[in-house]
């Protein structure tokens, strides 16, 4: 069968397609859904680059964003189809091109990429003034068709109409006209009150396709003469090849082809269960010379040691030494987080179709302009000689958002090593994906409080040390006096009124484990530490910990909002049924701001006699300005959690010797349905512009069910993930 | 050899080694994409499919040990794609990226055939798919939808 993939940039794709045919494995509803989009585009109204409206009055919105499960494609298609008077089953949605002067991220300059929870936040005002847009000039081509004064014509549900002569049009019918029409300068936007989808249940529009299993996703390219490739890796990183002996890997039915690249060698078959025993089958001898060698104890030592001297400062109140000079009481802690895998499901992938003078990759692709510029750079192309194609991607989590495009240029790599005589999907396995490293890196922390003689909170210190994910590549302008902003967000701008504070940090540049943004990044760590730590302060203020928080979040109303809003609808200071049989039970508290969303969770916990932890439900308050979609916040959210909780509970990546200890879900197991706890989202009334949700709902999960933990055994758990065994009845 | 398969009600053939997964056969040789690829160790369950009415984790089990069975995979759910349970999956909005989703399905499915009101803990006893997005909750609230339950049944 031949058809296009349907999620991906169509119109680069129809600029290749003469010297590409696809034959793709499509099951008949997704050809037809193609075939529309054909249609549609016989006589196209196409008033800016977001939207095209089809004849057969199909509009299609075009997402600069990727979409990896957090509701983008939905959310942004709700924002054109509101101001356009759309009805909702009109829209169809397909994936933008690379292109950082039409669809870049507004909150980055020039760059086309998502991350940072920034979709919905940047294209707020952009993709509303797309729809409006169109819709005014739908609008003028109706009014010169009927004769009539624009201002007397309604749209509604996609039908423009003049009530007093009673005619109607579609906006298919009204299209090639509309079309003709100068593009308004300036729009008018709608009053919020008259929204009818923003704030409304728009369903997904990506939901009928991933429940019949026929959603586009890497994994599930297949091009014509097409060749898988399995990559056998070095065991440690910085390690390379020193001879391989590719005669068995040949041997094998399917393989096709051995070559070495920069990252290992890889082995090229015409299936990839051919390609996995082709790999297997294959001798490589390593060369460690320059690796990495340290295990991760190797590492929290030296972190332990660092943290004994002054790092680089983050921020300074007053006089915080000073404020420890003399006070009643000092607390102190000192917390340890591992390193941490994505663990997409949809394991790393890549497909590359490698020309003379193009190269077309199909991805799910996260940082559009930055992997065109790799990969055009390792070419030798123009970026526009490399035509990107956003596929859905299997999850992300941070992970294809890679600032090395490590695995894209490792695809383009095998590809160039065959000369481009065949399209190459690259395949990484569970064990690749999982081993490969760009890791939430690890961090220390060491924090210590001054209480004054009435209790009073009057001094913080806040040590922090780990690796910077922005030191050494492209955004390494970013890391200011030595301070990259992701390793301390969230700790730097602690919202407590506290008169004395210093945040500091080191971020040592010799521990060769690559490692990135990891949802909701440097939140991941400062919300535990910080979270739990005030909970400690409070209890030995001997205030309730909700009660102690308020009276420091005088100068942060949204913050405040939230933890009363979870507070009451968690039914805090009431009590909570007891355990059974001598099960230990509490609650806990957290509240903490990223990417400009507000969220405040309340835990109940059960700490078994075993020591075991069971998180029975958690209630979430959330003030993400207006909830452009609430079912997907709350979606989110719930998923925030799972994710949150999979790395308390029992999510570490090791290392021993430099090689990674974990290999695949048996010893890096995200949580179960089983393990999930009952999640209850409470979301603020707001007329502020809309934030970010994909990550937010992640930070305050680990610091609230250690908080209950702590409030039900009395013990305070300073590492993750967390130890079992210190609960023990 | 050629393995002579019965795959949503119709005949194919695969000419892998016997030792192939079922998985490989499925997407490499014959294009039915919709069953996914996430661990190749029977630990996430997104390859999950059905023989004769059972779940099987098609990623660890070999091409050669399929024989007549009958294998049914999502895109067979329902013939007109309207399953209890796809219906149910869109009104929960259950899929976030969507990768795992097909696994859930069939799952759900072969478990609702068997315990047509599952309780909570039956759900947890069968429903052992990883979902890295963590719509569990949802997943939990479309199985009861699906089999005529209150969410807050059998709690």
């Amino acid at each position: 069968m031949n058809a296009r993939i349907e999620n991906a940039s169509r119109r680069n794709f129809l600029q290749g397609a003469a010297s590409l045919t696809l034959a793709l494995y499509l099951p008949g509803a997704v050809a037809s859904a193609a075939n529309a989009a054909t249609a549609s585009a016989a006589a196209p109204f196409e008033p800016n680059a977001f939207l095209r409206i089809g004849a057969d009055g199909t509009v299609t919105v075009i997402s600069k964003h990727l979409e990896m499960g957090q509701g983008t494609y939905t959310g942004l298609a709700t924002l054109v189809a509101e101001e356009l008077d759309a009805a909702w089953a009109q829209v169809r949605i397909e994936g933008a091109p690379a292109d950082a002067k039409r669809y870049n991220n507004l909150q980055w300059g020039p760059v086309q990429g998502t991350g940072g929870s920034t979709a919905m936040a940047n294209s707020w005002d952009q993709l509303r003034q797309a729809g409006a847009s169109a819709r005014a000039m739908l609008v003028a081509a109706a009014a010169q068709q009927w004769q009539v004064p624009a201002d007397s014509i309604t749209v509604s549900e996609g039908v423009v109409t003049h009530a007093p002569s009673q005619r109607k049009a579609t906006f298919g019918q009204l299209a090639q006209a509309a079309a003709a029409l100068p593009v308004p300068a300036s729009v008018q936007l709608k009053d919020p009150k008259d929204f009818k989808l923003i704030g409304k249940r728009a369903p997904r529009k990506d939901t009928a396709a991933k429940i019949r299993g026929q959603a586009r996703f890497t994994q599930d390219v297949h091009l014509p003469g097409m060749l898988t490739a399995v990559v056998a890796h070095p065991p440690r990183f910085g390690g390379k090849v020193k001879s391989f002996d590719a005669k068995a890997a040949l041997a094998v039915k399917g393989v096709v082809n051995v070559a070495a690249i920069p990252s290992g060698v890889a082995v090229l078959a015409k299936d990839t269960w051919s390609a996995k025993k082709g790999r297997d089958a294959l001798q490589v001898e390593w060369d460690d010379t320059n690796a990495f060698k340290l295990g991760t104890d190797d590492i929290f030592a030296r972190y332990h040691e660092l943290a004994k001297s002054p790092g680089a400062v983050a921020r300074k109140e007053g006089d915080a030494n000073a404020a420890f000079a003399a006070p009643a009481r000092v607390l102190r802690a000192a917390y340890d987080f591992p390193y941490l895998a994505h663990a997409a499901m949809e394991p790393m992938n890549c497909v590359v179709h490698l020309q003379k003078d193009r190269c077309d990759i199909w991805n799910g692709e996260q940082f559009q302009t930055i992997d065109q510029a790799k990969v055009a750079g390792l070419l030798g192309l123009k970026p526009e000689q490399v035509n990107l194609n956003m596929l859905y991607a299997g999850g992300s989590f941070g992970r294809r958002a890679s600032k090395d495009a490590d695995y894209i240029l490792e695809a383009v790599q095998v590809a160039k090593a065959i000369d481009g005589k065949a399209p190459v999907k690259l395949v990484w396995l569970r064990e690749d994906d999982m081993k490969a490293g760009y890791y939430r890196p690890a961090f220390h922390h060491a924090l210590e409080a001054a209480l004054d003689a009435q209790g009073k909170l009057i001094g913080w210190r806040h040590r922090l040390v780990g690796q910077s994910i922005l030191a050494n590549t492209a955004f390494a302008g970013m890391i200011k006096d030595g301070i990259d902003f992701v390793s301390v967000e969230g700790a730097a701008n602690l919202p407590y009124a506290i008169p004395n504070m210093l945040v500091d940090l080191h971020s040592p540049q010799d521990i060769g484990v690559p490692v990135l943004w990891w949802r909701s990044v440097g939140s991941t760590h400062t919300a535990y530490s910080t979270e739990t730590f005030i909970d400690e302060v409070a209890a030995a203020a001997g205030q309730d910990p909700v009660a102690f928080r308020l009276a420091l979040l005088e100068h942060h109303p949204r913050h405040a909002a939230v933890l009363k809003l979870a507070a009451e609808k968690a039914g805090w200071g009431t009590p909570l049924a007891k355990g059974a049989n001598g099960e230990r039970r509490a609650r806990g508290v957290a509240v903490h701001e990223s990417f400009k969303t507000y969220v405040a969770q309340v835990a109940e916990v059960t700490v078994k006699l075993d020591g075991s932890v069971v998180v029975d439900r958690i209630v979430c308050a959330v003030d993400c300005g207006i909830a452009i979609n609430p079912d997907n916040v709350r979606s989110q959210i719930e998923g925030g959690v799972g994710f949150a909780l999979s790395a308390a509970l029992q999510g570490a990546i090791t290392l021993k010797d430099g090689v990674v200890e974990q290999s695949n879900f048996h010893d890096y197991a995200p949580l179960r349905i089983n393990q999930m706890p009952k999640v209850d989202v409470h979301i603020m009334p707001s007329a502020e512009k809309p934030t970010g949700v994909g990550e937010p709902g992640v930070p305050p999960v680990a610091p609230a069910v250690a908080n209950a933990i702590a409030a039900a055994t009395g013990k305070y758990l300073r590492n993750l993930p967390f130890s079992t065994d210190a609960l023990k009845a | 050899m050629t393995y002579q398969l019965n795959i949503n009600g119709a005949a194919h053939k695969a000419d892998v080694e016997g030792e192939t997964p079922l998985l490989w056969v499925l997407r490499d040789t014959l294009g039915l994409t919709g069953t996914k690829y996430g661990c190749g160790a029977g630990a996430c369950g997104a390859c999950t499919v059905h023989i004769d009415g059972n779940v099987v984790r098609s990623c660890v089990m070999p091409v050669s040990a399929v024989g007549k069975g009958k294998v049914r995979t999502i895109e067979a759910l329902s013939p007109d794609r309207k399953h209890a349970l796809q219906q149910a999956w869109i009104a929960e909005q259950v899929p976030q990226c969507g990768y795992c989703q097909s696994g859930m399905l069939m799952a759900a499915a072969a478990l609702l055939k068997s315990t047509p009101k599952p309780t909570d803990a039956q759900i947890d006893a069968a429903m052992t798919n990883l979902c890295r997005c963590g719509t569990y909750p949802r997943v939990r609230r479309a199985i009861k939808r699906a089999a005529g339950m209150k969410a807050e049944d059998a709690a």
